[in-house]
């Protein structure tokens, strides 16, 4: 499979290999809609298990996105990892698997990653008005909203 | 504090009619404080008379950061926190964030361990099915079933207590294997409850399964076709009830599930009551599983060689478990340091929650109710 992907995107695909028995690729972001639609609909994985990011502030290319997807008739699993920069977006896989508009929407909320063409990209763990986005690296543990705790609670903090 | 017109944009409400009388329809606000939403669910539905044209969920009321939380600890401090998430099924949670940081810095559990791990974690889905069953029958307005299921789910929950002193946030498990040795009797505990429970299960079924009222209740309510369950990555039992024949312990077995035989079982209509059907049978499929491993738990060490401080290499891993409610999948990314750099939990609730819409749709609303319960979903596990 890796073969045939490769022969078709050359360096679009940066790496393939497996760790620890578990496959991954890493792919351009350009071409990561494209790959997954053939993933889904040429190589039969038919299930999105997962779609969740990493923060890497160091780095240039701040995010990591990741899918994990299984496929019911090969009992395989693949992880499909994209990086991007902070402020660049996505396009949406929710029109590839539904799955992927909560989780999305998740990744969103937590990282504020950007998905093009989500149906409905909105906060879904914490308020819509709430300002940061914590699973960043930047963004300390007990840190949070005040302005929104003091408008919304009527507390001065919720520490 | 929040305008529920916001959440309904993608129901094309359009533009108000001239009177209230032309229109049918009606949005209505369920939750997050009602008592057959299992927590602090809240659920905007929008209504034609009694039938349901289309609902929002909005969650988020139990997030307590879980995932944040574990990149400020070690990996064997983290290990207590998972059970707080789905919260009647913690022997599970454990035992998938053992097995993924195991199996990230490539250990592992000795058998003696993997088999005291099936034992509990079977016991565990017997425990999570009993308390499904009971709420459920109670949401639809059988009350009986869940005084029975949660007097007999307090068997599991004493052998529990007797092992590791905890009934429900259990802590059970460690990375590596085991920290508590089986407790004197232990067996004969685990053999009487074998004995106990069939007739007991025998009785919830008297009880619904040719009910009439549980029937009308449940035959044609919330059905969902196999391949809408695949295309929204709905698993357990709900997969199976829509004719997937697919479990986890069986595709990608792990701890000792290898060792046993057992069925899984499937439903073909997708429907309420065929959900309720393929989870009495996988209570006796446990209960199957647990009376191969209790007679032949090998001797040795419950833990495996491992350092007093972990520091899993550079690298990622991904680990999944059939839970009770479906795949419960770990993606644990380590820098080589003491605290995990990232640990994702890969809920089952959240994303089986996220059917609902589908299976509601053009049902009535007291179906939503019903279909709440056959989901099976625990908001702490939802909301994390």
């Amino acid at each position: 499979m890796v073969t045939r992907l490769k022969q078709q995107y050359g360096s679009g695909i940066r790496e393939a290999s497996t760790y620890l028995g578990q496959a991954y690729m890493v792919v351009e972001s350009s071409i990561i809609y494209e790959l997954l639609q053939v993933l889904r609909d040429q190589e039969e994985f038919d299930y999105c298990v997962d779609v969740t990011a990493l923060h890497y502030p160091q780095r240039e290319k701040q995010f990591d996105v990741i899918w994990i997807l299984y496929s019911f008739p090969r009992n395989e699993r693949i992880r499909v990892k994209t990086m991007i920069a902070d402020g660049e977006s996505l396009p949406s896989s929710t029109a590839i698997w539904g799955t992927a508009n909560w989780l999305e929407r998740e990744v969103f909320d937590m990282f504020g990653i950007k998905f093009d063409g989500h149906p409905d990209l909105k906060r879904i763990l914490l308020p819509d008005g709430w300002k940061g986005h914590p699973l960043r690296k930047d963004y300390g543990i007990i840190q949070q909203d005040n302005e929104w705790v003091q408008i919304n609670l009527g507390i001065e903090s919720g520490q | 504090m929040t305008d529920a017109t916001k959440y309904l944009s993608h129901l094309e409400l359009g533009e108000p009619d001239q009177t209230f009388l032309d229109s049918n329809e009606l949005i209505i606000n369920m939750g997050p404080q009602h008592p057959a939403t299992h927590g602090v669910l809240r659920v905007i539905l929008k209504l034609d008379g009694e039938k349901v044209l289309g609902t929002e969920c909005v969650i988020g009321y139990l997030h307590r950061g879980v995932e944040k939380i574990a990149e400020h600890r070690t990996y064997t401090m983290f290990n207590p926190y998972v059970d707080r998430m789905d919260y009647v099924a913690a022997v599970s949670n454990g035992l998938g964030y053992c097995e993924a940081v195991e199996k990230l810095m490539n250990v592992e559990a000795p058998p003696r361990a993997n088999y005291i791990r099936v034992i509990l974690t079977e016991l565990n889905r017997l425990a999570s099915h009993m308390l499904w069953l009971g709420t459920h029958a109670l949401d639809i307005g059988a009350m009986t079933p869940l005084f029975y299921t949660f007097r007999d789910r307090e068997e599991i929950l004493k052998i529990f207590e007797k092992y590791c002193g905890a009934r429900l946030t259990t802590h059970a498990f460690r990375i590596g294997g085991c920290q508590y040795e089986t407790y004197e009797g232990f067996e004969r505990d685990v053999k009487n409850f074998l004995a106990f429970v069939p007739p007991k299960i025998d009785e919830y079924e008297e009880l619904l399964t040719t009910n009439r009222i549980w029937l009308e209740r449940t035959r044609g309510v919330g059905v969902i076709s196999g391949k809408d369950c695949i295309a929204l990555g709905v698993t357990g039992p709900v997969l199976r009830a829509s004719g997937v024949k697919w479990d986890l312990r069986k595709a990608k077995p792990y701890a000792a599930y290898s060792d046993f035989d057992f069925e899984v079982p499937t439903g073909q209509n997708g429907d309420t009551y065929d959900r309720y059907l393929v989870r009495m049978r996988e209570m006796r499929q446990s209960l199957r599983i647990i009376e191969q491993a209790v007679g032949k738990i090998p001797e040795g060490p419950i833990m495996a060689k491992i350092p007093k401080v972990l520091k899993p290499p550079v690298g990622e891993i991904y680990h999944s478990i059939e839970a009770p409610k479906g795949e419960l999948g770990y993606f644990v990314v380590s820098d080589g340091s003491t605290q995990p750099y990232r640990v994702r939990v890969r809920p089952p609730s959240f994303v089986n929650l996220q059917a609902l819409d589908v299976m509601v749709r053009g049902a009535l609303i007291a179906d939503v109710i019903a279909v709440i319960g056959t989901l099976d979903i625990v908001l702490g596990e939802v909301d994390r």
